[in-house]
């Protein structure tokens, strides 16, 4: 029986462990002439996740580590001069032996032969004795269960923390994976610094990260001095922000405070739209509109520019980032309670002055975060900057020139054929570090900032 | 809710306000008012003059009008969409809802202070600052200083928060929260003070401060307020104004309304036939 199969089956047992244990307890108190602790459906609850969830927790492992058991028990019958060859030679040997079991042509090679025989054995006796585990499970978790329903038994306090234990699960979950990202990046990028001094990654100001593939190769020095990126980053976010703060901000305050209701119902969905227009199509609006245009303003000005440049793509970014602003305020503008505005209005004052003095000051922690979100979305972008700012690492504040960003050059290192331990590889994983930490020393900036703030006023 | 239209009360015919509803010398005077909220009319024909220095309480059942009314009172009606008002209301003869009557500057002459303490976000101090900033009202940070601490004493708050004048407004308890509201007010030196049950969200001891301070800030200013309370109208109030379903019913001094009402809907209000 395959995974499918036996997954489907256990669904299926869980909807009848749900029915029987409900009909049970309403059998069992109407016997006892005893009324039920919980309602019926609460047992229901009980009886369901006893039929399903151990035996389901067992296949899952079952299924993630039966092929790693299934390789190793090959290797170890295999001849005494296959088991001393190279892990790689091993890897491909195995690989060959799975796809010959798949594809059923008659085979020569007497070991593979015998292999491949001993494989698909190994197959049939695994999936054998997992349905058997799992289903041995599930109905002994079935009835193990419907023997404990008793009516005075606490089902609804018990579901009720079956539910808190899987909330938990679910966030241990996203908590985990988070973990696990941070320390594949650390560990990678600690390889990565055993060939490049951390101090040269920093603070080196010459990023040209080719590397002579062959002793005898010309050029590709190898130079991993990821200042510039940094700086082409913090640049391009920064124009960006000039550009999304204040329209997000005011165009939020305009859509909660003057605009009539009928025109922020429909407003706001268009001025979210920007946020669903693919980064792909922007980049290529910055590239063949908005670069051009900067260029020749330039030129008109007597100022000879490159058709890549910082701005273009700073713009272009900053228009796409507004929703992120303009939705977050909008919401925190509108939640400032009514009875605030009154207050100001009765002391004489005009609108504009109650936002500025009143609104704003009472929806900070949200505005802040609306602009962290955008802030962090216009460090991650890629595909805008390789359209509009080019891919050559200059050390700049000069917004005129083309630049490069930390994530473009992360995507150039990784596309095309690469070694996986190369240090050029590494080096992706060392500014995927650096740029995380960025992020990071963001975030904590903004919420000490806010709690700052809110320990003041509130 | 009590379905009042099935109340025999409802078939007592209102046609025109009794009682002394025009005094000399006011402060306020309504005529033929009438107030809308879209196609629903919340206000019929309100004729009613409001005395300078005096205390006019404004009482009657949920929904009878009487804070509609109070908020025609500095133009706080403005901010409702749909909501239309015609007749006239003037204030020392000048016709409030005129076109070039601007209604900022006229809240800055009508002060209000809400049912619910609603201290801006800011420390105490720039609470009552707020409003002496907006207007100009003091030209240095001595002045200010001197306003700010004048106003917290006039509320009958300044013992209390001298040492944390720089602290939020917000972590009062209520009834200090309502007296900064007072204060904050007071602060911009208005012609009338507006109340919109400024009592009805604090417990009986604040209430006696708050009132004391009514009563008192009654010598300087002209204050109408909106209450449920008939003990603190009777208290507080030198003249009182029954409002039902929208009409102003009667109008007279405080006792003749408590002892001796002229309307029958009046007298069942106060008796406690329904409310």
């Amino acid at each position: 029986m395959t995974f499918g199969v036996i997954f489907t089956a256990l669904m299926a047992l869980l909807l009848l462990g749900y029915y029987i244990g409900k009909k049970r307890s309403i059998r069992l108190s109407d016997k006892s002439n005893q009324r039920l602790h919980s309602l019926p459906q609460h047992y229901g609850y009980l009886i369901a996740f006893w039929s399903s969830a151990p035996a389901l927790l067992i296949l899952l492992f079952w299924s993630v580590l039966e092929s790693s058991v299934i390789n190793s028990a090959i290797i170890a019958q295999l001849p005494v001069q296959f088991q001393q060859s190279s892990a790689d030679e091993v890897e491909l040997f195995i690989n060959e032996i799975i796809n010959l079991s798949h594809s059923g042509v008659t085979i020569s090679d007497e070991v593979k032969r015998h292999a491949v025989f001993y494989y698909n054995e190994l197959i049939e006796f695994s999936n054998w004795v997992k349905s058997l585990i799992v289903f041995v499970l599930a109905f002994m978790g079935m009835f193990i269960a419907l023997a404990f329903v008793k009516p005075e038994m606490k089902a609804r306090n018990l579901v009720e923390r079956l539910i808190r234990w899987s909330m938990i699960g679910c966030a241990l979950i996203a908590v985990l994976t988070t973990v696990g990202i941070i320390f594949s990046v650390i560990f990678e990028s600690i390889i990565f610094f055993k060939t490049v001094n951390v101090f040269d990654f920093l603070f080196g100001a010459h990023w040209s990260p080719q590397e002579a593939i062959r002793e005898d190769q010309v050029g590709g020095s190898g130079s991993f001095g990821a200042l510039p990126l940094f700086v082409g980053t913090l640049l391009i976010s920064f124009v960006a922000l000039m550009i999304a703060v204040p329209l997000g901000l005011m165009s939020a305050i305009y859509l909660s405070e003057y605009s009539s209701p009928r025109f922020r119902l429909f407003a706001k969905p268009v001025l979210e739209m920007l946020a669903g227009i693919p980064t792909v199509v922007y980049g290529f609006f910055a590239a063949i509109t908005v670069a051009p245009f900067i260029r020749d303003l330039g030129e008109s000005l007597g100022l000879s520019l490159s058709s890549e440049s910082a701005l273009a793509a700073g713009i272009v970014m900053g228009v796409m980032i507004i929703p992120f602003v303009s939705s977050l305020s909008d919401d925190v503008i509108s939640a400032v309670p009514q009875a605030l505005r009154d207050g100001s209005y009765a002391m004489g004052a005009t609108k504009s002055e109650t936002i500025k003095q009143v609104i704003i000051p009472a929806a900070l922690p949200g505005i802040v975060s609306g602009v962290l979100l955008a802030a962090s979305r216009a460090i991650g972008e890629t595909m805008i900057v390789v359209m509009a700012a080019g891919l050559s690492a200059n050390l700049t504040f000069n917004p005129l020139e083309a630049v490069t960003t930390v994530t473009v050059q992360m995507v150039a290192l990784l596309t095309g054929d690469q070694e996986f331990d190369s240090t050029k590889t590494l080096a992706a994983f060392a500014l995927g570090l650096g740029l995380f930490l960025t992020t990071l020393v963001l975030n904590i900036i903004s919420l000490y900032v806010v709690r700052k703030y809110q320990e003041q006023y509130d | 809710m009590i379905n009042i239209e099935k109340r025999e009360e409802f078939d007592i015919k209102i046609d025109k306000t009794v009682g002394k509803p025009f005094i000399k010398d006011a402060k306020f005077s309504t005529r033929n008012v009438d107030v809308f909220y879209g196609e629903k009319q919340a206000i019929f024909d309100a004729n009613i003059d409001i005395g300078k220095n005096q205390i006019i309480a404004m009482i009657g059942p949920s929904g009878c009008g009487k804070s509609t009314f109070l908020r025609c009172l500095n133009r706080m009606n403005d901010t409702i969409q749909d909501c239309h008002i015609s007749g006239d209301i003037k204030l020392d003869d000048e016709d409030i809802y005129q076109k070039q009557q601007d209604p900022v500057l006229l809240r800055a002459r009508v002060g209000m202070v809400f049912q619910k303490p609603n201290p801006f976000p800011k420390s105490i101090y720039d609470n009552v600052a707020y409003g002496a900033k907006l207007h100009g009202l003091a030209s240095s940070k001595i002045e200010l200083d001197e306003l700010v601490e004048k106003s917290l004493i006039r509320a009958g708050l300044f013992k209390e928060v001298k040492d944390s004048l720089h602290k939020s407004g917000t972590g009062l308890s209520g009834g200090q929260q309502q007296r900064l509201c007072i204060a904050r007010t007071i602060a911009i030196d208005p012609e009338v003070i507006l109340m919109d049950e400024p009592t009805s969200a604090l417990d009986p001891i604040a209430t006696a401060v708050i009132e004391e301070l009514m009563i008192d800030l009654s010598k300087k200013y002209t204050i109408a307020i909106v209450t449920h309370s008939m003990q603190q109208a009777a208290r507080v109030s030198q003249r009182t104004a029954y409002f039902h379903l929208g009409y102003l019913v009667e109008v007279n001094d405080t006792n003749t309304v408590f002892t001796n009402p002229e309307h029958q809907l009046t007298e069942n209000y106060i008796t406690g036939r329904f409310g």
